[in-house]
């Protein structure tokens, strides 16, 4: 049947057209800034007002991943012959990149640090949502005594900002030697998100009917066997979004990775900012170090899209 | 060859006691239905021989030996839940392959298993479909097709059918009976509807609160309930209950109820068979196609008023006032014109029943 729309709902539905439209221009217009920045020659990063059109470079991202000098003058006619175009590109910025005694290229610090970045957030990931996984399971299932009070107990981690602790957290991982390290940092954000990983995958697991598991049970599996057969793909939909979470946060935490790591362990976030303050700052440089540390997440999330969306496990049982 | 024996069985939730020593032998083949309303302790007790609840005291006895102690997974028992429970992220084929696959069967016999059970329940075409894709009907098919193809020694029900619509629950009571009659292999199956109860069962287990009320044949629980639970709860339209007084006059006996002015005629035998009872707190009870009813008057009917007619098609349920107390006959349909008309009305004393009020007994008083 067609259902006729009058001409107010049309009315309405242009204006919340244009409405969403909005909201997504002001979401998106710090990325538009970020991206369209960090493709801007170096001259063009300032000015005011803001380049819109310009001729896009490769060379901000040239410069973020080498080590580079000043030049006082500039390149020989032979020199920029034989350099390869990506150094060509650093030459016209009145730059060069630094090499070691037999020619090979010097990394900047930003390759090591947006690495540690990986390591820390996907460990730290990995562990808090398997931990809070197990903890939602038995909290969910079994009767635990005071489960009331040790999910409060558990919750209450998060009542306060976690910078308080920073100074005591690091005297401590002074005195134990875990500062700098990967796994101070993991210990770290694994501790920061257990709880919430908990209490979200406790919601997700109460949501599983317990009949599967029992279905399971009675087909002639054990408990364990069932909670990995049965109960985690029917929680993959949790899982996932709860590792999207807890992947964001430990991805982009700042202050503790400021104040806890300097130089082996430190991750990207404490990084980028650390090299307004070299020399004259290059806002071409740290908008490209800015766009790269976006996309790990950008793409953690894309791919997860699918179990984002609710309602896979729907419809196969009747309530 | 499956017997399976609860001796004595008990079981708290916290305070609560849902299963109060409860003793039932059920032998191979047989196809029991516990029959009870909800909370009556009839899923708990299904539960607790599947092994997903464990018992307080008692023993459950499979072929002899107890299995009270064993995991779910050692007893070798099936069960179809209401919900069904099918794993939404497996399919038809999967689903039913899952207890197979707990086992030690290889590749080729799992799937000429899976295969056989599909053919049987018909759902060859839907083997690689997702649950949700399936009807209600199709999704119950699959369960009871995971539930058979590990040849259990027994299956468990859980009122496999009471999520489905009325015409489909019909449809699938009788494929469950034909099922069973071809499989052949010993079942509990709780309900809380009689009519199934009474289509499906070997034997009808009546429970109430806990505590085991009856066990018989359908017929048996219908037509000899033991006690007034019983009555009331088989039987639909449900069972007249009415305080009687028993009189003796000068040719046979006389039964009042709610006081009335005058009592249904009853036969001399009555008295001896109350054995001493007739004296004491007494109900009648009479389902209403005993409550005969004709427009002209006779020996031994009484005049009584109709109150309330319901026309159910193939016949009527209509409403007597005996006295303060309301009687509710079944006719033919059409056979009384509606209410406030003047009928005449007897019992017919062969399926009368006789309970002793304070403890509700049935006195077992056949005529």
């Amino acid at each position: 049947m067609a259902a006729v729309r009058t001409s107010s709902e049309i009315g309405f539905n242009r204006v919340a057209i244009v409405a969403v439209l909005l909201v997504t221009i002001i979401f998106l217009a710090p990325i538009y800034w970020i991206a369209s920045t960090a493709f801007k020659p170096r001259n063009l990063a300032t000015t005011i007002p803001p380049t819109v059109v310009f001729q896009p470079e490769i060379s901000p991202f040239v410069k973020l991943f080498a080590k580079r000098s000043q030049m006082r003058n500039p390149a020989s006619p032979e020199e920029y012959a034989a350099a390869p175009w990506w150094e060509r590109v650093v030459f016209d910025g009145g730059e060069k990149i630094v090499r070691d005694g037999k020619g090979q290229v010097q990394w900047s610090g930003y390759p090591s640090r947006f690495l540690n970045s990986l390591i820390v957030a996907i460990t730290s990931t990995v562990l808090a949502v398997g931990m809070g996984t197990f903890t939602a399971y038995g909290f969910s299932r079994f009767k635990v005594k005071g489960e009331a009070d040790l999910l409060f107990f558990i919750l209450s981690t998060r009542m306060l900002p976690p910078v308080v602790v920073a100074i005591p957290m690091f005297l401590m991982y002074r005195a134990v030697g875990l500062n700098d390290s990967h796994v101070g940092l993991i210990i770290l954000y694994t501790a920061f998100n257990l709880s919430f990983s908990v209490w979200l995958m406790k919601g997700f697991m109460d949501e599983i009917p317990k009949e599967y598991e029992e279905a399971a049970l009675v087909d002639g599996y054990t408990r364990m066997e069932a909670f990995f057969k049965i109960v985690l793909p029917e929680a993959a939909t949790g899982i996932a979004a709860t590792a999207v979470f807890c992947f964001i946060t430990a991805w982009n935490e700042y202050a503790f990775a400021l104040i806890m790591t300097s130089r082996r362990a430190q991750t990207a976030p404490p990084f980028i900012p650390s090299q307004v303050g070299s020399g004259l700052p290059d806002w071409s440089v740290i908008a490209a170090g800015t766009f790269l540390f976006l996309l790990p997440v950008a793409i953690f999330t894309f791919l997860l899209r699918n179990h984002l969306l609710r309602g896979m496990s729907f419809g196969a049982i009747r309530k | 060859m499956t017997q399976i024996e609860l001796r004595g069985v008990q079981k708290f939730f916290g305070a609560v006691q849902v299963i109060k020593d409860l003793n039932l032998k059920i032998n191979d083949n047989e196809f029991i239905v516990l029959l009870g309303q909800s909370g009556c302790g009839k899923t708990t007790t299904l539960r607790a021989v599947a092994g997903l609840e464990t018992i307080d005291e008692g023993d459950i006895l499979i072929d002899g030996k107890p299995i009270q102690h064993l995991k779910a997974a050692d007893r070798d028992i099936a069960m179809v839940f209401q919900s069904f429970s099918l794993y939404p992220h497996m399919s038809v084929y999967e689903n039913i392959a899952f207890p197979l696959r707990a086992t030690r069967k290889s590749k080729a016999e799992i799937d000429s298993e899976v295969r056989s059970v599909a053919k049987t329940l018909q759902i060859t075409e839907l083997l690689d479909k997702k649950p949700s894709a399936l009807s209600g009907g199709d999704m119950q098919r699959v369960a009871i097709g995971r539930a058979l193809v590990r040849r259990p020694k027994a299956m468990l029900m859980d009122e496999p059918i009471g999520a489905l619509d009325a015409k489909l629950r019909e449809e699938m009571r009788a494929e469950i009976k034909r099922l069973h009659i071809k499989q052949g292999s010993t079942t509990i199956y709780v309900t809380h509807d009689q009519i199934e109860a009474m289509s499906l069962a070997d034997r009808i287990v009546i429970m109430h609160e806990g505590v085991l009320q009856q066990v018989g044949s359908p017929d048996e629980v219908y037509s000899r309930p033991a006690n007034l639970f019983v009555a009331q709860f088989v039987g639909s339209p449900v069972m007249n209950v009415a305080d009687a007084a028993v009189a003796e006059t000068a040719s046979a006996v006389s039964v009042t109820v709610g006081g009335a002015a005058a009592g249904f005629e009853f036969p001399r035998a009555l008295l001896s068979k109350l054995n001493g009872h007739a004296g004491g707190q007494l109900a009648l009870g009479i389902r209403p196609e005993g409550v005969l009813i004709r427009h002209d008057a006779a020996a031994g009917f009484l005049p009584v008023e109709t109150q309330i007619v319901e026309p159910l098609g193939s016949f009527d349920i209509v409403d007597l006032k005996v006295g303060s107390k309301m009687l509710r006959a079944r006719t033919k349909s059409g056979f009384v014109g509606g209410p406030g008309e003047k009928v005449f009305a007897r019992i017919d004393p062969a399926q009368a029943h006789f309970f002793d009020t304070a403890s509700g007994k049935s006195l077992e008083v056949r005529l």
